[in-house]
């Protein structure tokens, strides 16, 4: 970090909250004018609220931002766009029902006498593309193209535009190896012109194969930054990952309550989704934690989906109780006595509209079906018990979950399926988003549903509490398990090593 | 291949097709006067339809044609018998039909209400306003408006004509073509239909549009309900009950998918006109009852409903395939 | 945690349904001031007679409807058909009145007929993924279509002695029909609130996948709240027809979709779905019935009805409307509903 020239962009002491999490503290970055600075970190890191703050989506509650040596207030996208932020995000922000050059023209397209001609501005577009070796037919639909394609498009568009700072979120998500090398010869030549980019990605070989330097968030905080070659593979998934204090493991079972003996209640054998997941293979008794770990999108929350049945597995074969079973819907899984806790809990999990208690008793009641109603004063019954044991902080239970902070509606899910009484749980990304003291809740809840002979499926980004709590723990990278670590070879260092070594 | 073109070549087979049929059985059905008249018959229709397609273009609905065109034409009426020139009357109300459009435009993006519900309240309100001013049918006696009913300029072939009305709405057509496909307006009314909110990211300017959307089309209705007053020689506050479901079907039957985005003001007229030769073959034929009409329309909004969504599926799988 | 505190005074919320009621109330109130015999009710052969009555009289087949679309709203769907399916449901009625079924039979067979409307409109929905605007727009424009089928040739009329007592008789001094009303009320409250169907649509209504991953079987929900609204439909249908004795296929159920809408979104629901409030769609059905009976007694025309009926649903909307109630919250320095920690 001895870089004489003036940075480009640099932000400092970030800050920003959303009613109930705080999403960025203390955050700074650097940009230097013609890099490609990798920003990483795992889902809720913080890495896309602080790009927002940067391209004018959100306004940070404290902070600095600071371009060319300028201090700057950036108030809207429009306002980071005056100023030559551009941004272009996974979910391609553009109109898929418009064609190619509609898009790329929208609101500066040619005209002659006041009127629009598409013929010039057809050929415009046309320019534009081929800037970025791309020669398509700019008159058909946006949306009938490959992502690879529309986010060149994108790309493009932003390029028409004076730039300084280009920002690519999750540009590579979608794209096969072709098309990222395409990309990434667009992104060289963009950097040529002194252009600076802003990578967000998961993937940790295409950061080692573009980037000039690495920043990495890990809940909301600033971890690290540095050049490419001064942070090695081991060093970046450990920054992403795990905490910088090492050995650090708490009070961990003891191996002789690790069952390895007996029928496994869930057995699965090379399962996978094509497109999805390619293959995951394990054993999971009663009374036994297995961890989940690996980076965002390796396949964590993929595995922990088709065991559920929330997406249903075409490869390989799962057994429960020996019985080879096809998972179609959750109902069914539901049936077998599983429990799920999404990763996305405002999406996937709370009914936001309805109350503490009905949230509660959904998944029980769907269980008995509709016609065995749980009465009025069980439901009661549940509901409060359920706030007492999980110490879920609410005036009562009628109170609306969407009123709840983070920690509570996760609890909320919890206290769910534990209604349930399910045999298997499955928690994708439990902690997340919740503050310290809840953090420890629910780590020492793990804990105890499994020392009452519950079996549970935990998948984390968070290794510490992988460690903590896990009997077994599965290493995923690229859409598969890589490696599986029992008992007391469990610890962070161990994991990082399966993850990094690719 | 276009996906995208594929509604409107449906929208076009099935109008050649009809037009054939009723060739095929009747003898005097493929002559100009009934082409003539199959033009002047739904130009008011037509009209409405086409300022409803930007609407539904932009992803909106209004549901207040209906009673707008009423609303026109028992205040023209009334106008028209206190010595007003017709034109004057025509005039004032496009001004009120901008205005009010423009006001349910802001509503609706301002308060984000759903854009059936705002244009039902002034669906209600038009029609009961129109019912307020007069409860009877009120004659429109003029000699502009004779002038109107009976000017005509024959075909070169044949002894049909094209008539006021119909030139009225082939007028309305051009104006459409011309602001859909060869303004900035346009093109954003086509953005924010797709997807207002990339649409907003982009710079267009939603806000702006979706108030534009709204007063074209209150414009559109009145002309629509000028035509038809002039059509009828009448206002009558009960005129034109359901005309909006009629413009709503003549759109998704010309082919602009209900969920916006996707869709031609060519295809509205071919809409408008394959519910009008429905019609005409039914009183060609005679002996089928008038219920055929709607049974038909119905069945057909379903197929190009259904026709739209999987179009959409294929043209959005491409790009879903890969994140999956 | 902070949740507690950042609460200002915990104020216990009132029942939903107290804003109706103070609607209603002034609504009546109103009608009082300018007709003072308003609340008298008489006994006349036998049979209550007072403009009270007369609105809950009238406002018996938009009740019917109306509670049907409150389930349908709670879903998060709208159905634009319901008049359509009144025409058919009574050319049904009729065409069987002539073939001197047995009337129970055709309650039955109406009220199937209904049933199947629905399940056509809840599978475009549910199974096709249709919008719920759009899928029931269909059957809204074909609908009349073949209830002029049905009824062939002009309006057909009828004599039945059964159904003119269902829909225009009395019993116990206390019309037929209003009866109907209260057991339809108690069955679908029986439905919602004894089983777990209600629980189950606004769990969908709400949020669809986080349903569908606790279980709920989402597909099978949406369709039975539309077969729902088209039993409803039919037993409103079954109502108007009987009371008019005759099946026109044109007017019948005009535009009882709006009121119905009107009146789910007057007892406090969302049109974003999530809850269902029956007892204040009922609220909502006595307001506007009040309204038109108000406007009738004040001496203005009736056709001021359906303007004040766009004025009435634009306020309402306006101040349900969350970007004008957080403006006017942000403009009273007021917290708001959102707690933050």
């Amino acid at each position: 970090m001895t870089q004489e020239i003036e940075p480009r962009v640099t932000m400092r002491g970030i800050c920003k909250a959303f009613p109930g999490v705080k999403a960025l503290e203390d955050v700074e970055f650097t940009l230097h004018p013609g890099e490609v600075h990798a920003l990483l970190g795992e889902n809720g890191a913080g890495k896309s609220t602080l790009v927002k703050v940067m391209t004018g989506v959100y306004q940070c509650d404290a902070g600095t931002v600071t371009l060319d040596g300028k201090e700057v207030h950036i108030s809207s996208p429009a306002a980071a766009q005056d100023l030559g932020i551009n941004t272009v995000y996974q979910e391609v922000n553009l109109v898929p029902t418009l064609s190619v050059a509609e898009n790329l023209m929208i609101e500066r397209q040619s005209s002659v006498f006041g009127f629009i001609s598409w013929k010039k501005t057809r050929e415009r577009a046309r320019a534009s593309l081929a800037r970025l070796g791309l020669d398509i037919d700019v008159g058909r639909s946006l949306g009938s193209y490959s992502l690879a394609v529309q986010q060149l498009v994108a790309i493009a568009r932003a390029l028409d535009r004076e730039t300084k700072v280009l920002v690519l979120d999750e540009p590579t998500a979608s794209l096969d190896a072709h098309e990222v090398e395409t990309l990434f010869g667009v992104l060289r030549d963009i950097k040529a012109r002194g252009i600076s980019i802003v990578f967000i990605t998961h993937f940790i070989d295409q950061v080692y194969a573009i980037s000039d330097r690495i920043t990495v968030l890990r809940n909301g905080r600033f971890v690290g930054t540095g050049p490419v070659a001064e942070v090695p593979r081991m060093r970046l998934v450990t920054m992403m990952l795990g905490r910088q204090v090492e050995g650090h493991t708490g009070d961990r079972p003891s191996p002789d309550t690790i069952k390895m003996e007996g029928e496994a209640l869930v057995s699965a054998k090379a399962l996978g989704k094509s497109r999805y997941l390619k293959s995951v293979d394990f054993d999971l008794r009663a009374g036994e934690v297995v961890g989940l770990a690996g980076l965002l999108g390796s396949g964590r929350t993929e595995t922990a989906k088709l065991i559920f049945g929330a997406e249903r597995a075409d490869l390989g074969e799962i057994r429960i109780d020996g019985q080879p079973v096809s998972l179609r819907t959750p109902k069914q899984a539901i049936n077998l006595g599983f429990g799920f806790c999404p990763e996305d809990r405002k999406h996937d999990g709370l009914i936001l509209d309805l109350t503490v208690r009905e949230n509660i008793v959904l998944a029980l009641q769907s269980k008995q079906g509709i016609f065995r109603r749980v009465g009025e004063a069980e439901q009661n019954r549940l509901a409060d018990e359920m706030i007492k044991a999980l110490g879920i902080a609410t005036p009562d239970a009628e109170k609306r979950v969407g009123q709840l902070s983070g920690g509570n509606q996760q609890k909320v899910i919890l206290a769910r399926w534990l209604v349930a009484k399910p045999r298997l749980l499955i928690l994708d990304e439990p902690t997340r988003g919740i503050d310290i003291g809840a953090h420890a809740e629910i780590v020492a809840l793990i804990r105890k549903l499994c020392a009452e002979g519950l079996a549970l499926l935990v998948a984390s980004s968070e290794l510490e509490e992988i460690v903590a709590f896990s009997h077994r723990v599965l290493v995923m990278r690229d859409r598969e398990k890589v490696k599986e670590i029992v008992g007391q070879d469990i610890t962070q260092a161990a994991i990082v090593e399966a993850i990094a070594n690719s | 291949m276009r996906e995208r073109r594929l509604p409107i070549l449906a929208t076009i087979v099935v109008f050649l097709l009809l037009y054939a049929i009723g060739g095929f059985y009747f003898n005097n059905f493929l002559t100009t006067r009934v082409f003539g008249n199959l033009l002047t018959d739904n130009a008011f229709v037509i009209i409405a339809a086409i300022g409803m397609t930007f609407v539904i273009l932009s992803g909106g609905i209004d549901l207040s044609v209906g009673s707008m065109i009423a609303f026109v034409g028992i205040v023209m009426a009334v106008l028209v018998r206190d010595g007003w020139h017709p034109l004057t009357a025509a005039l004032v109300l496009i001004v009120f039909g901008f205005l009010l459009g423009a006001l349910m435009g802001y509503i609706i993006d301002a308060f984000e209400i759903q854009p059936f519900i705002v244009t039902l309240t002034s669906m209600f309100m038009l029609r009961g306003l129109s019912a307020v001013i007069s409860q009877d049918s009120v004659p429109i006696n003029h000699p502009f408006a004779e002038a109107f009913g009976s000017f005509r300029i024959p075909f070169p072939i044949g002894k049909g004509w094209l008539s006021a009305e119909a030139l009225v709405m082939i007028a309305c057509l051009i104006v459409a073509l011309i602001i859909a496909h060869r303004t900035r307006f346009g093109a954003n009314v086509y953005a924010i239909g797709g997807d207002a909110q990339s649409a907003l990211l982009l710079g267009v300017p939603v806000r702006k549009t979706v108030v534009g959307v709204y007063a074209l089309n209150g414009v559109f209705a009145v002309v629509a309900g000028i035509v038809y007053a002039l059509y009828t020689s009448s206002g009558y506050p009960l005129a034109a009950v359901g005309v909006e479901l009629d413009a709503i079907a003549a759109v998704v039957i010309g082919g602009t998918l209900l969920t916006g985005g996707v869709g031609l003001v060519i295809g509205t007229v071919f809409g408008g006109l394959i519910q009008g030769l429905i019609q005409t073959l039914i009183i060609f034929d005679g002996t089928l009852d008038s219920w055929w009409i709607r049974i038909v329309i119905g069945g057909l909004l379903f197929v190009f409903i259904v026709l739209q969504k999987g179009i959409m599926r294929s043209v959005t799988a491409l790009g879903s395939q890969g994140a999956a | 945690m902070t949740e507690l505190k950042a609460k200002p005074e915990a104020k216990r919320s009132l029942p939903t349904i107290v804003w109706p009621l103070l609607a209603l109330a002034v609504m009546l109130v109103i009608d009082g001031i300018i007709n003072p015999s308003f609340f008298s009710i008489r006994l006349v052969e036998g049979r209550l007679y007072g403009s009270l009555i007369d609105i809950l009289y009238r406002g018996t087949p938009i009740a019917l409807i109306a509670m049907g679309m409150a389930i349908v709203i709670g879903s998060r769907g709208i159905d634009l058909s319901v008049g359509s399916v009144v025409a058919i449901s009574g050319a049904v009625m009729a065409h069987y009145i002539h073939a001197d079924w047995n009337p129970w039979l055709i309650v039955l067979v109406t009220l199937g007929m209904g049933a199947f409307c629905g399940l056509w409109n809840g599978a475009l929905v549910s199974l096709l993924g249709i919008q719920p605007i759009i899928a029931t727009l269909i059957l809204m424009v074909a609908g009349r279509g073949f209830a002029l089928m049905i009824n062939g040739p002009g309006i057909p009329t009828f004599r039945s002695e059964f159904f003119e007592s269902l829909s225009t008789g009395q019993f116990l001094t206390i019309p037929t029909r209003l009866y109907l009303v209260v057991l339809v009320f108690v069955i679908l409250w029986a439905l919602l609130r004894k089983t777990a169907f209600g629980l189950f649509v606004e769990a969908v209504g709400s949020n669809a996948s986080a349903s569908r991953l606790a279980g709920v079987g989402t597909r099978v929900i949406t369709i039975a709240a539309y077969a729902i609204i088209g039993v409803c439909s039919a037993t409103a249908g079954i109502i108007i027809t009987g009371d008019v004795r005759a099946s026109d296929a044109v007017t019948s159920g005009l535009y009882t979709e709006l009121d119905a809408i009107l009146a789910v979104v007057l007892g406090g629901a969302s049109l974003n779905g999530g809850r269902i409030y029956l007892a204040n769609t009922l609220v909502g059905v006595l307001i506007i019935q009040s309204l038109t009976t108000s406007i009738l007694m004040s001496g203005l025309p009736p056709e001021y009805n359906l303007v004040v009926k766009a004025i009435v649903i634009l306020v309402v909307l306006l101040v349900q409307a969350p970007k004008l109630r957080s403006s006017i919250a942000v403009l009273f320095g007021s917290r708001g509903g959102k707690v933050k920690s």
